[in-house]
């Protein structure tokens, strides 16, 4: 029997109880569907994740507090105070591949404008920081050096709070604005950036010389990091070196001793974010297998129905000369066609669900052509498997029994 | 009839089947020929042992013991896929209950038993497919679905499908069975005119008034052949044309 002879054979079979053949699809279509789905939208997530994030600045190099362990004892990285201004002075000068450096303390604080008030953050950062951080100025200056030398009161505030402080229409800047108990003045309004990946407003802030938050708002010497610019994307790598080892000796950091300090790239948090958002898919797609698994029982049972209904049918093709052989391809053809045509029909509903839920979530439609051929694989397989038990049972059918059967 | 081949020779043929612990004997040793060109009706009560011959003449079961021939070839200790080509060149099958596929139309259904040999092209299937509708006198229904079809016309597709082949031997299994009697006659009468044209068939069945349409009758009983004499044939057509007109046709 001929392979095309067995297709057609086979269509037509499934094509006389359509509304079965249609239902035990339904299974495969969801589970490839889902599949398909799932996979697009968490490429979509990691490759929005990862534009937002070389939004900030794919050469952003970040020295973060690291836990430390002082004499056993665990310290916390909150608690560690071991980085200082002068650190970004040496940086500044011994790190050939770093461009700009600043220091960066935060403070949370309420701030005041008249009636209104507002939770804000405020960074304390060198001039340099608007532009490592990728901010831009709308309106009015950024502060100096000679700000930072006098503790000078002045901000520059985020757009979230323009429209939280001020009324529409009115300029912010020249005017006096109170966080906590420190009046300090708007020198400038910086451009809006919207949400980063992970929802966090990034227009809710407030720009200060570093030396301000220090002194008038903290009373701490320390800082909380440093975020230096590499030269280039390419020398990032020397440029953590060379700020590692430079920190190492400002800190007299023993041979083989813990690093009070962590030294992050973009790079490194692209990649942890990514490899985030990839377990998530990877347990939405392990989900999404299972029901994919729970189509395929679908159809190994419809196909039990149907060799027990067409036994007369099989004790027909076997009187007439079919070979056990022959009625096992017959029913093994009809379950492929089965999952395949599911398959595609899943495969298509999934694009178009990823589709319009990454239209929904403005997120980048991705289409990842690997999992279509891995899930369309899958279905050729599945159907192979869900079929054959069904299938040798009808080829092992008694000829003799079947054309009584009723 | 010497001087023809033997289509079918059955020597001693014994079957016995095992019911639980109990063993039962359904041929108890039967012995005939069937020559190339005969109509032959094997005729024998319910029990008789007419279904278990038919199966196994149609190789759809093997005897427990004793030979047979099929156009000279033993089936004993053949493969069940030597069975599958033999049934599938050699014998065609007539159903009581035609066995047709639903949904499935005339012409389809005869060229079923050609699809299962790899020697017939797609091309000569559908000649001989419409050829031996010809034959049964079904050329302007070849289109139709069996459920389109009367009980009569379902029956001649059947026939078709069991010449499609062009078999050595007809064997059909009550295939009057679930027929009125103007209809019966009707298939028999095909029947003798499908024998006029040289074909061999041996025809199961119960009823006295069907066998008379053969040129042989066998008679079963218990697993033995009670009697097996030739008969003179009664025309199909005529009894067909005897029958009362108000017949409810």
């Amino acid at each position: 029997m001929d392979i095309l002879n067995l297709i057609r054979i086979s269509a037509k079979a499934l094509l006389r109880n359509k509304t079965r053949s249609a239902l035990s699809m339904l299974g495969i279509v969801i589970g490839i569907a889902a599949v398909i789905a799932v996979v697009n939208l968490g490429e979509g997530l990691k490759q929005s994740t990862a534009n937002q994030l070389s939004d900030m600045g794919t050469n952003l190099i970040m020295v973060m507090r690291a836990n430390q362990r002082r004499g056993g004892v665990s310290m916390g990285s909150s608690n560690v105070q071991s980085l200082k201004v002068r650190d970004c002075e040496l940086i500044a000068k011994g790190a050939k591949n770093v461009t700009m450096v600043s220091p960066v303390v935060n403070s949370g604080g309420q701030l005041v404008n008249g009636s209104k008030n507002w939770s804000g953050t405020v960074y304390g950062g060198s001039p340099d920081y608007l532009e490592i951080r990728k901010y831009e100025i709308a309106t009015g200056v950024n502060f100096t050096e000679e700000d930072v030398k006098k503790y000078a009161k002045v901000g520059l505030i985020g757009q979230t709070i323009v429209e939280e402080l001020f009324d529409e229409g009115e300029d912010p800047i020249g005017k006096t604005i109170r966080v906590g108990n420190m009046p300090f003045k708007v020198i400038g309004t910086l451009k809006e950036r919207g949400e980063n990946g992970m929802g966090m407003d990034q227009d809710d802030l407030v720009v200060m010389p570093y030396s301000t938050v220090q002194k008038r708002m903290l009373g701490v010497d320390y800082i909380q990091q440093i975020v230096c610019s590499a030269a280039s994307e390419d020398v990032a790598e020397a440029a953590v070196e060379e700020i590692e080892s430079i920190l190492r000796v400002s800190h007299k950091i023993p041979e083989g001793g813990d690093d009070d300090f962590e030294v992050r790239t973009q790079q490194e948090m692209l990649e942890m974010m990514s490899s985030m958002t990839g377990m998530i898919t990877t347990v939405l797609v392990a989900i999404a297998l299972i029901s994919l698994l729970v189509g395929c029982i679908g159809i190994m049972n419809i196909m039990y129905v149907t060799v027990t209904e067409r036994t007369k049918e099989i004790g027909l093709r076997m009187s007439i000369g079919a070979k056990n052989s022959a009625i096992l391809l017959q029913f093994l053809t009809e379950s492929i066609i089965l999952s395949l045509i599911g398959g595609v029909i899943g495969l298509l509903l999934g694009l178009l669900l990823s589709y319009v839920v990454s239209l929904a979530m403005s997120l980048p439609y991705v289409v990842n052509v690997g999992w279509m051929i891995i899930s369309f694989v899958s279905c050729a397989i599945l159907g192979l498997i869900s079929g054959f038990f069904p299938a040798l049972k009808a080829s092992r059918t008694d000829p003799i029994n079947a054309l009584r059967y009723e | 009839m010497n001087e023809k081949q033997s289509i079918i020779k059955v020597e001693n043929l014994k079957r016995t089947f095992v019911v639980g612990s109990e063993e039962v004997h359904a041929l108890k040793g039967v012995s005939f020929d069937i020559c190339q060109g005969e109509f032959v009706s094997i005729m024998g009560s319910s029990g008789s042992g007419k279904s278990t011959l038919l199966n196994i003449l149609g190789c759809l079961d093997q005897p427990t013991s004793g030979e047979y021939f099929i156009d000279g070839i033993s089936v004993r200790e053949r493969s069940k896929n030597e069975l599958s080509d033999i049934r599938n060149r050699k014998i065609g099958f007539v159903f009581q209950s035609y066995n047709l596929l639903p949904r499935t139309s005339a012409l389809e259904n005869v060229e079923l038993p050609l699809v299962y040999n790899l020697d017939v092209s797609h091309r000569e299937r559908h000649e001989r497919a419409q050829h031996a509708l010809e034959l049964v006198g079904l050329k302007d229904r070849m289109g139709h679905m069996p459920n389109q079809l009367s009980g009569g016309q379902q029956q001649r597709v059947a026939i078709a499908r069991a010449l499609v082949n062009d078999p050595v031997i007809v064997l059909a299994d009550e295939a009057t069975g679930n027929l009125d009697t103007r209809t019966s006659y009707e298939i028999m009468s095909l029947f003798q005119s499908l024998h006029e044209q040289g074909k061999t068939i041996a025809f199961v069945t119960h009823e006295s008034d069907i066998s008379v349409f053969t040129s042989r009758t066998i008679f079963l009983r218990d697993g033995h052949i009670l009697r097996d004499e030739s008969v003179a044939t009664k025309s199909a057509a005529e009894a067909l044309a005897a029958l009362p007109v108000d017949n409810d046709y």
